[in-house]
């Protein structure tokens, strides 16, 4: 209700869907601009100067990633894409292209909510450009002086760990692809070597996580890639 | 004037009794369209021209009609003074029977045939009488219009509107020895009527307007012309029916004449149409293949060929019958056919071949019944030429040595006898020798022998020895009687030599087609049905084979045999495709389209045609013979029989299969639509609630509704899901995307996404220190692991504990979801993971029967296995394997770095 939140662009087809988020998402303060085309999508990005796009991938006129690439060539909003389950491959190829992260029908409010706030968050620290500080729980992370506690206690990590874990802590909350952490650890060469990734990704645990069999911090998205848990109710 | 008048047939039978005793006259009808044609004028005519030539021609009766011309032609000749009748006070003029009979002239001029005669007279129509004077041995001329024969009754009244009362039976018209049609054309008539030539004007113009429209004459006089020609073509012909009084009514007509390689036969195929034509009768043309036949030489079957391709340009339908005996099975087949006539030629052979072989035209009318048999003569034909004999010359000399040296022995014998034995004797030794020679090599050597025989007899021990004379004339009747004796002995050897061969050669197919029947009645797949009937084929005939059947756009697939593997060109399918569309056989040896390589023959069966055989016989033997063609047609029955059993033993198997799919789908229907209407019920219930009472409400109580809706919801979702994973993996849409990955980390997912479902459950993850990486779809096996865990919440109770462990082995990992409810009804074991395979819960609600299927299709993708099985002490365990498949990633650069790394970080 305040006038001021958020201005979130809705691009959805499905009046229903519309429907609700306007309720939800009004009540939670996010102003809304909705179109339910993708030609119009980014004409409203670029007139309404929204603060993050919720994308619906299956749009009936054109291709949600072709919206991506377009705002991406002028705009770092942050956008969460909306996808039905089976469209896993159409996911990560809007991850790639830039989609900052993604939802799969049916989805909770509060869910939903959640990714908001993270990508809101994250815009907002790349234009502040602070180092980040990562402190969610037992574990914290300081990237620029290179330490990691959990409990308190300092863990050593590889420099390929940390550096995996730094990437993930830079997108603390989102979900990152195996190919971002792939480029972004290992260099654009081995964006294909997932089996690296997992391989660190088992010792990263093993220092981190309490040896419990439900990772805490390092979560999994099959199919897709790693999140590192941001804290908050939505998991 | 007599009570009891004889009813014509009576009298009919009468008269045939006395046309036997007596000289029956000659009966010539003037036959015409309608009256005024000008019968009674040609008929005077006629009478008068033989009345010139001195025979006794006597007018009995002729109409005048008051015409002038027809009058003055009378006046010439003898007339018959008529019978006066009063009848009613109307005095009548009648022909005089009595007065004919008494007069007894040569020939009889009665008009009028159809005459009813007035009453009070002996008989009560003219043609009565006609037939009395007939049967007196005298000639009658007549006349008749077509009107008037009874069986053109209807059809006249049809035309003309009228009924015409005065009708004779088709039986005397057909008893006409001569029948002249009279005829002129509807214009010459209608002016002649005009002119009042026919009639007196007054009755000619009332004739005009109802019998005499032109439209009736122009149909009359086809009806008349018709009838004539169907009687001038017989005469023609000269043939007289042999039985034809027999039949008062003669049934459809269908002739059958035989043709064979000899020249004469397009001579008896042309004559066979004539008839044919003229008794607008049906006909076939029939060969009878018998084993002299299997060996005509090529030319002969040529000829043979082309005699069957005439009869089939001529319009006759072409049949190939085999047996031994000609006569036996043209006449059988006729009768089945219901043929009336039968045209044969006449034998061309000598008189001392029919008395040797038999003639089979001698036969064919002795064995014909009612069947009339047709002999024409072969006059001016070249009889057919002696190829045969010339091949014959090609054989190998051998058995005609053997003769010679048979001889030779027989001699020698004769020699080492003839100290003890009178000559005469000896003459025995040579016979035995011919019937050794017969049997040995047939009937050529065998009568070599006879001639040499009774020429060394004679020269060796015929006093004076040593030279051909004969002293004692005795001798010649011993030298004929060996010769004849010799020669009988070769024929009648032969002969049984060929008949016990045609007897083997009927045995071994007989045999044959048994091993097929026996072998094809037992084989259900089409291929391996196909593939025995080929074997089959090329083993009894020496030829190749190949079977193409049509699919269902009609394309024609080769099934060619295993061990030649002949596939027919692609302009042979062109054959088939013909043989297939009109159930004929075409192709080489056929009348139809015979410039190709192989023999098509089609695959009859009751619903049709269902392929072709094709058969290619070697290029370098003459086209197939009529007998093999026949054998085949049979395989190919078989063939086709088979197939056909196959086929409908596949369609009932593919019913059955749909009635399953049918009952699968309609339970699906009433499992997806009860799991689908549940929450939509209570989704759509609470819903409304808060909707309706929003403030009334409790806030407890609004909460409790719309938790309700998220639970529905969730569980509405994986239903949906469970339904799409299910029809992507029938469909085959289910694409597995494997990544070498371990089985800790899907594990903790599906534990972290199920937390809130496995609250109620205590879960434990037994896993050992070092699992290896696995190939596998995270998400698919994610959807396995928590259909596997839901499944357990769903059976075990509350509280109880959930295990999911996994054990590495050499090639696989297995991993195991056990829990303590239930366990499994014995047997079910492998039904639980069926499709729509519902278990009972003791919450009492089961889903959708979808879960474990989908698992095992999942891990079937994968090249796993799934089982269930229940554990020791209670509840059941869930295991399913993935397989360690191709080459683990080679990560030993990356844990060599890991390392450098742990020393140095």
């Amino acid at each position: 209700m305040s006038t001021d939140g958020p201005k979130v662009l809705v691009v959805e087809d499905e009046q229903e869907i519309r429907r609700f988020l306007r309720v939800s998402l009004g009540h939670s303060g996010y102003r809304l601009v909705e179109t339910a085309s993708a030609k119009d999508a980014v004409l409203q990005a670029a007139t309404q100067q929204p603060d993050l796009m919720i994308l619906d991938l299956g749009l009936p006129d054109g291709d949600g990633l072709d919206v991506i690439r377009e705002v991406r060539q002028w705009s770092a909003m942050p956008i969460v894409v909306l996808s039905a389950r089976g469209q896993e491959q159409d996911k990560v190829r809007a991850l790639d292209e830039g989609a900052d992260d993604y939802l799969t029908k049916p989805f909770s409010v509060g869910e939903l909510l959640a990714r908001l706030r993270v990508a809101l968050r994250h815009a907002a620290q790349s234009s502040d450009g602070k180092a980040a500080i990562y402190d969610v729980g037992d574990l914290r992370v300081d990237v620029a002086s290179r330490q990691v506690h959990v409990r308190n206690k300092e863990v050593h990590l590889t420099p390929t760990e940390f550096r995996l874990l730094a990437t993930l802590v830079k997108h603390a909350g989102k979900v990152v692809t195996h190919r971002q952490l792939l480029k972004e650890v290992w260099g654009p060469q081995s964006v294909q070597e997932t089996q690296y990734l997992r391989v660190y990704m088992a010792a990263l645990r093993q220092k981190i996580e309490s040896g419990d069999s439900v990772p805490r911090y390092l979560l999994t998205e099959p199919g897709v890639g790693y999140r590192l848990y941001s804290g908050g109710a939505e998991r | 004037m007599t009570d009891e008048r004889p009813n014509p047939d009576e009298l009919l039978a009468k008269v045939q009794a006395e046309e036997s005793l007596s000289a029956r006259g000659r009966l010539k009808i003037f036959f015409g369209m309608a009256p005024g044609v000008g019968k009674t004028y040609a008929m005077l005519e006629a009478a008068r021209k033989t009345a010139k030539e001195g025979t006794d021609v006597v007018i009995g009766y002729v109409e005048p009609h008051a015409r002038p011309e027809t009058q003055a032609l009378v006046l010439g000749l003898d007339v018959l003074p008529r019978r006066v009748v009063s009848y009613g006070g109307v005095t009548l003029e009648e022909f005089d029977l009595e007065g004919a009979l008494a007069r007894k002239p040569q020939i009889l001029i009665v008009d009028e045939l159809a005459h009813t005669n007035a009453p009070g007279s002996t008989h009560e129509r003219r043609w009565q009488d006609v037939e009395q004077v007939l049967a007196a041995g005298i000639d009658v001329y007549t006349t008749l219009n077509v009107q008037h024969i009874e069986s053109l009754n209807d059809v006249v009244a049809q035309i003309t509107g009228i009924v015409v009362r005065e009708t004779v039976s088709d039986a005397v018209f057909e008893r006409a020895d001569e029948i002249e049609l009279v005829d002129i054309s509807p214009d010459d008539l209608l002016e002649r009527l005009r002119e009042g030539k026919v009639y007196v004007p007054a009755q000619a113009q009332r004739a005009i307007e109802h019998f005499f429209q032109k439209g009736n004459l122009i149909a009359l006089r086809e009806l008349a012309m018709r009838q004539a020609a169907e009687r001038v073509d017989a005469q023609m012909g000269e043939f007289r029916r042999i039985h034809a009084i027999d039949r008062t009514w003669p049934a459809a007509e269908r002739l059958l004449v035989c043709v064979g390689p000899s020249p004469m036969s397009a001579r008896l195929i042309r004559a066979t149409r004539r008839i044919a034509a003229g008794l607008k009768a049906p006909w076939l043309a029939v060969h009878v293949e018998s084993p002299p036949s299997a060996a005509l030489p090529f030319a002969d079957r040529e000829r043979l060929a082309q005699h069957m391709r005439l009869a089939e340009q001529l319009g006759g339908e072409t049949v190939t019958l085999a047996g031994n005996d000609v006569a036996g099975e043209v006449v059988a087949y006729a009768r089945e056919h219901n043929v009336t006539k039968i045209i044969a030629g006449k034998p061309q052979q000598s008189r001392w071949r029919d008395l040797t072989r038999g003639s089979y035209v001698y036969e064919l009318t002795r064995r014909c019944g009612d069947i009339d048999v047709y002999i024409i003569s072969g006059e001016g034909e070249t009889p057919a030429p002696k190829a045969a004999r010339a091949q014959q010359a090609d054989r190998d000399w051998f058995p005609f040595l053997g003769a010679l040296g048979t001889v030779a022995v027989c001699t020698a014998i004769g020699f080492l006898m003839s100290r003890h034995f009178a000559p005469t004797n000896i003459v025995m030794v040579y016979l035995l020798g011919i019937l050794a020679v017969s049997l040995r090599w047939g009937r050529w050597p065998s009568i070599l022998s006879s001639v040499l025989g009774v020429a060394a007899f004679d020269f060796c021990f015929v006093p004076p020895q040593y030279t051909f004379a004969v002293a004692d004339t005795e001798y010649l009747f011993t030298f004929a009687v060996m010769l004849f004796t010799g020669l009988v002995i070769s024929t009648l050897t032969a002969r049984l030599g060929f008949q016990a061969e045609a007897a083997r050669d009927r045995e071994r197919r007989t045999a044959a087609l048994f091993a097929t029947t026996r072998e094809l009645s037992s084989l259900e797949d089409r291929r391996a049905i196909i593939e025995a009937g080929l074997r089959h084929v090329t083993d009894l005939l020496a030829a190749d084979a190949c079977v193409l059947t049509p699919d269902a756009a009609g394309r024609l697939t080769q099934h060619a045999c295993g061990s030649r593997g002949y596939q027919p060109h692609e302009r042979e399918n062109a054959v088939a495709r013909w043989v297939l569309e009109h159930g004929k056989p075409a192709g080489r040896g056929t009348q139809t389209l015979p410039a190709a390589e192989s023999l098509h023959l089609p695959l009859l069966a009751a619903s049709g045609a269902v392929g072709v055989l094709a058969v290619r016989f070697p290029a370098d033997r003459p086209p197939p013979a009529p007998a093999q063609i026949h054998l085949l047609e049979t395989l190919g029955g078989l063939i086709a029989l088979s197939l056909e059993r196959a086929a409908l033993a596949h369609e009932s198997e593919q019913r059955l299969i749909q009635v399953e799919a049918e009952k699968l789908r309609s339970s699906l229907l009433s499992a997806v639509s009860h799991d689908l209407r549940t929450p939509l019920a209570a989704i759509a219930g609470a819903s409304s609630t808060l909707l309706e009472a929003d403030r009334a409400l409790p806030p407890e109580a609004r909460r409790e509704l719309t938790q309700s809706i998220v639970d529905e919801t969730d569980r509405l979702n994986r239903l949906v899901a469970n339904l799409l994973d299910m029809t992507r993996l029938e469909g085959g849409a289910m694409v597995v995307e494997k990544q070498w990955q371990g089985v800790e980390e899907i594990i903790g997912v599906v534990l972290s996404r199920l937390a809130a479902r496995l609250a109620s459950h205590r879960v434990e993850v037994k896993l050992p220190q070092h699992l290896p990486l696995v190939p596998f779809d995270d998400l698919l096996i994610q959807q396995v692991l928590v259909n596997l865990l839901e499944n357990a919440v769903k059976y075990a109770p509350e509280d109880s504990q959930i295990t999911i462990s996994a054990k590495p082995e050499p090639t696989a990992v297995t991993i195991e979801v056990a829990d303590e409810g239930p366990g499994i009804p014995a047997g079910d074991e492998e039904r639980i993971f069926d499709k729509f395979h519902r278990g009972s819960t003791a919450k009492g609600r089961a889903g959708v029967g979808l879960g474990l299927a989908i698992c095992r299709g999942i891990v079937n993708l994968h090249g796993g296995r799934i089982w269930a099985q229940n554990r020791p002490q209670r509840g059941a365990a869930f295991r399913f394997t993935l397989p360690i498949e191709g080459t683990p990633p080679k990560l030993d650069a990356v844990a060599a770095a890991s390392a450098t790394e742990q020393l140095t970080g």
